[in-house]
């Protein structure tokens, strides 16, 4: 079963994109900042990251890099959630090695359907 | 697949709430000038949470505020900005704002108010003078183009696998579309040695055939890698060439609040829902550790449970032992959960004390003072319920402090002290109590004031000796107020007499110690919890009344106790040095026409709010924890009594209202009562 590791430290937000990915059939871990989410994919490979970025502790951004420089996670699809329309974050992201982004807000179909792009 | 969003709308609520605590006790450290990027990043955090979560559950008024919130924020944050006061402000009314409309939402109403549309259109004045107008998105995409086929040329970068970007990937999207044919150019690949396997070296020409394809479709396909990669896109029979390598974000400029509506169970109204109960009772955070403990407790009750039944299964008298150690080992795991489901209606009380800063703040600057707020013992927790009550009297307590209490600057340099007055609210945990003191160093109770305040509205005879306690006592009178004008901040008809009320309601006591010109302390007394009580259980005639444990100073034989005859027919003990009142609860509820026989009676006396009552009982029996049943919700209210419980026999034993035992002693209840005939029912009007 595919896994996907959510992180957003806020709870409506995190149990909204697990409830959405579960019921399309994957299986999500949770996390609730950067900090938790690095802890949790050091201890269970998961194959697609969604993130937001703006977390106290560890940001999203902080996060994919920390991730990308693990060697289980150099190819791994990794996914922010932003809100920020500019494209300050996105270029952001995109340096520290995110594959994309979802702009918030957006609903539970254009969620499954990103995860499902990047996964091919 | 469609996700009913509504089910996430509670936990919504209950983090932006949390969210505006955090944003207001931040806002609050900010000072004018000083950014502190810490605090305005959580500042920002907080309301960039409720922008996103508001944005996605379908909450659009809520989101369009908090994006221009979010943008000024924003500046702030990027130091392009300075914090004013005027900003802070407005801020901190947002703040209250943004309160109102969640738990207008929460209540299934509509989130549109008139002052979040007064305090946008102030952020939009504030955003719009100090600096450029924001970069409007005009850089609309020329009309979409849609072809039958089109040439994409496309040449990633080497590192585009590193972002988890896959080029076949993209083309399988692209397949999607319509009939894709690709070819890879190999030139750029480099020999074999010098060859890096995590490298892209290829790049591609594809050709897409189909119906109506537009080029935005096709772009798509490409969104996350447009900047680093060379594109363009032909469409094949119009040769335009519609995109090229430089940046395009423009459809994502708009704003995001105006994207798609959102979620697919048609949010963008506001659903009429009406069962949200109100705020309070809506549900409850409890920390893991609490639950954990839980199921500990649990474990240990299902152990004894099979130690019992096995006991039980063929039972000979020699395991009488055994029955008897796991009896007991049940009352010790029944004792302990009912201590942890307790637990989990605890909660700390600094959720009442956060709300005092915001206010004193905004007292200070209404009444020209400076105080400053000091919290001691935030963590000590009390029960929900009590938590939930005790919130109005303190408010109360507090502004009377500041508007009392606490002198202009001016006055208090006159007297010798610093300029800033400081009021402590200070909560811990006494015995089976919790004492929460609101401490001030002002400038204290004015006896003399108080007395001849009292004097003049009737509260009290004049040439009475009275103690400090007892003219302070006086303050909590109805119709007591000792304000010359009465002020928009406290004295506005609800009186001292109405908080004393409330915590007497919550079984709690309130006394104030005071010294002039040094300050004040109120002291508020109250139980752990209002679903529990430690009592001791009395038998009087045929019944048994449960006195709360926390109420009893002491219990006595009558035998060789002198009782003296008060003018008016009052009974009193000389207790030490003082004169005690007795009370006959045979007489007060009517139970028995027997007359008593005091020398083979009991005396228990008893204290509320510094006055004290003996109280004849027959005999004392045991001491246990009592749960508290409501009379008024299975019978009806009887006066002196403040609830019931059912003892292990099945029995019903009474609680005493030990206050209101007091207040019927008093000599005018009591001489009406007296001068009866022997038989006084428990409430007149049940008769």
């Amino acid at each position: 079963m595919t896994v996907v590791l959510a992180v957003d430290d806020s709870a409506s937000m995190r149990q909204m994109v697990s409830f959405t990915l579960q019921t399309a059939g994957f299986e999500v871990v949770e996390a609730v900042d950067g900090v938790d989410a690095l802890a949790k994919a050091k201890d269970t490979q998961v194959d697609v990251v969604v993130s937001d970025v703006n977390m106290p502790n560890m940001d999203g951004i902080e996060l994919i890099a920390a991730l990308r420089a693990l060697p289980q996670y150099k190819f791994t699809p990794m996914l922010m959630l932003t809100t920020e329309s500019g494209g300050d974050k996105k270029s952001e992201g995109k340096a520290a090695g995110a594959t994309g982004w979802i702009i918030k807000p957006f609903n539970p179909e254009q969620l499954v359907k990103t995860v499902n792009k990047v996964l091919g | 697949m469609s996700i009913d969003m509504e089910q996430f709308h509670q936990v919504f609520f209950e983090e932006s709430l949390e969210g505006l605590d955090i944003m207001e006790a931040s806002l609050m450290e900010l000072q004018e000038g000083q950014a502190d990027s810490e605090i305005v990043n959580s500042i920002f955090r907080a309301a960039h949470s409720i922008k996103g979560g508001s944005a996605t559950f379908g909450f659009s008024a809520v989101a369009d505020f908090t994006h221009v919130l979010e943008t000024l924020l924003d500046e702030v944050r990027q130091k392009t900005r300075d914090i004013t006061t005027e900003i802070i402000e407005l801020l901190l009314q947002s703040v209250d704002c943004l309160r109102d409309q969640m738990s207008a939402l929460e209540q299934g109403e509509s989130a549109d108010s008139a002052q979040s549309h007064e305090l946008k259109a102030s952020f939009m004045k504030i955003l719009e003078s100090g600096n450029e107008a924001p970069a409007s998105s005009t850089a609309t995409d020329a009309s979409p183009t849609i072809s039958e086929g089109w040439t994409i040329y496309f040449k990633p970068e080497a590192d585009i696998v590193k972002s988890g970007n896959e080029p076949l990937r993209m083309f399988r999207e692209l397949a999607q579309l319509g009939t894709l044919s690709t070819v890879a150019n190999l030139d750029a690949l480099p020999s074999f040695n010098e060859l890096a396997p995590e490298n892209c070296y290829l790049y591609w020409e594809l050709e897409l055939h189909g119906s109506d394809i537009s080029e935005a479709q096709i772009k798509e396909a490409f969104e996350w890698v447009e900047d680093e990669s060379e594109i363009r896109i032909t469409a094949i029979d119009a040769a335009s060439e519609v995109s090229a390598t430089t940046d395009s974000e423009s459809e994502d400029e708009s704003d995001p609040t105006n994207d798609d509506k959102p979620s697919g169970s048609a949010l963008s109204e506001v659903p009429k829902s009406t069962s949200f109960s109100k705020r309070e009772s809506a549900s409850i955070r409890v920390g893991v550790d609490k639950i954990d403990e839980l199921i500990n407790t649990v474990g240990e009750l299902v152990i004894t449970q099979s130690m019992l039944s096995a006991v039980g299964q063929d039972f000979q008298m020699d395991q009488l032992t055994r029955l008897q150690e796991g009896l007991n080992q049940l009352a010790q795991n029944t004792r302990e959960l009912q201590e942890s489901v307790m637990r989990i209606r605890m909660l700390p009380i600094s959720v009442s004390f956060n709300r005092y800063p915001r206010m004193i703040r905004d007292l200070s600057n209404q009444l020209d003072k400076k105080v400053e707020l000091v919290l001691v013992g935030e963590q000590t927790e009390l029960d929900k319920t009590v938590l939930e009550k005790i919130g109005d009297p303190l408010t109360h307590l507090v502004r009377n402090s500041m508007d009392h209490g606490i002198e202009t600057p001016a006055e208090r340099l006159l007297s010798g002290k610093s300029e800033t007055g400081t009021i402590t609210l200070k909560a811990s945990h006494q015995g089976g109590n919790i004492v929460i003191e609101i401490i001030d160093d002002g400038k204290g109770l004015d006896r003399e004031r108080i007395l001849e305040k009292a004097i003049e509205k009737g509260l009290q005879e004049p040439g009475d000796k009275l103690s400090d306690e007892q003219i302070y006592q006086l303050v909590f009178k109805a119709g007591f107020s000792t304000a010359d004008v009465v002020s928009d901040v406290s004295g506005r008809g609800v009186g001292m007499d109405v908080v004393r009320r409330n915590i007497h309601e919550l079984g709690g006591t309130i006394s104030i110690q005071s010294i002039q010109g040094v300050g004040s302390t109120i002291t508020i007394r109250l139980p752990l919890t209002l679903a529990i009580l430690d009592g001791q259980l009395a038998k009087v005639a045929d019944q048994i009344f449960v006195f709360p444990l926390v109420s009893i100073i002491e219990s006595m034989e009558m035998r060789g106790v002198e009782v003296s005859k008060a003018a008016g027919g009052c009974d009193l003990i000389k207790l030490r040095d003082e004169y005690i009142p007795i009370v006959y609860l045979t007489e007060v509820f009517g139970i028995s026409t027997q007359p008593v026989i005091l020398h083979e009676s009991l005396l228990v006396v008893v204290e509320s709010n510094n006055e004290k009552i003996g109280v004849v009982i027959d005999d004392l029996l045991s001491q246990q924890q009592i749960v508290i049943k409501s009379l008024e919700e299975n019978y009806q209210k009887v006066k002196g009594i403040s609830g019931a419980t059912i003892l292990g026999d099945g029995r019903v034993a009474l609680i005493a209202d030990i206050g209101e035992l007091i207040r019927l002693s008093g000599t005018t209840h009591l001489k009406k009562l007296r001068a009866g005939d022997n038989f006084i029912p428990a409430d007149p009007q049940a008769a």
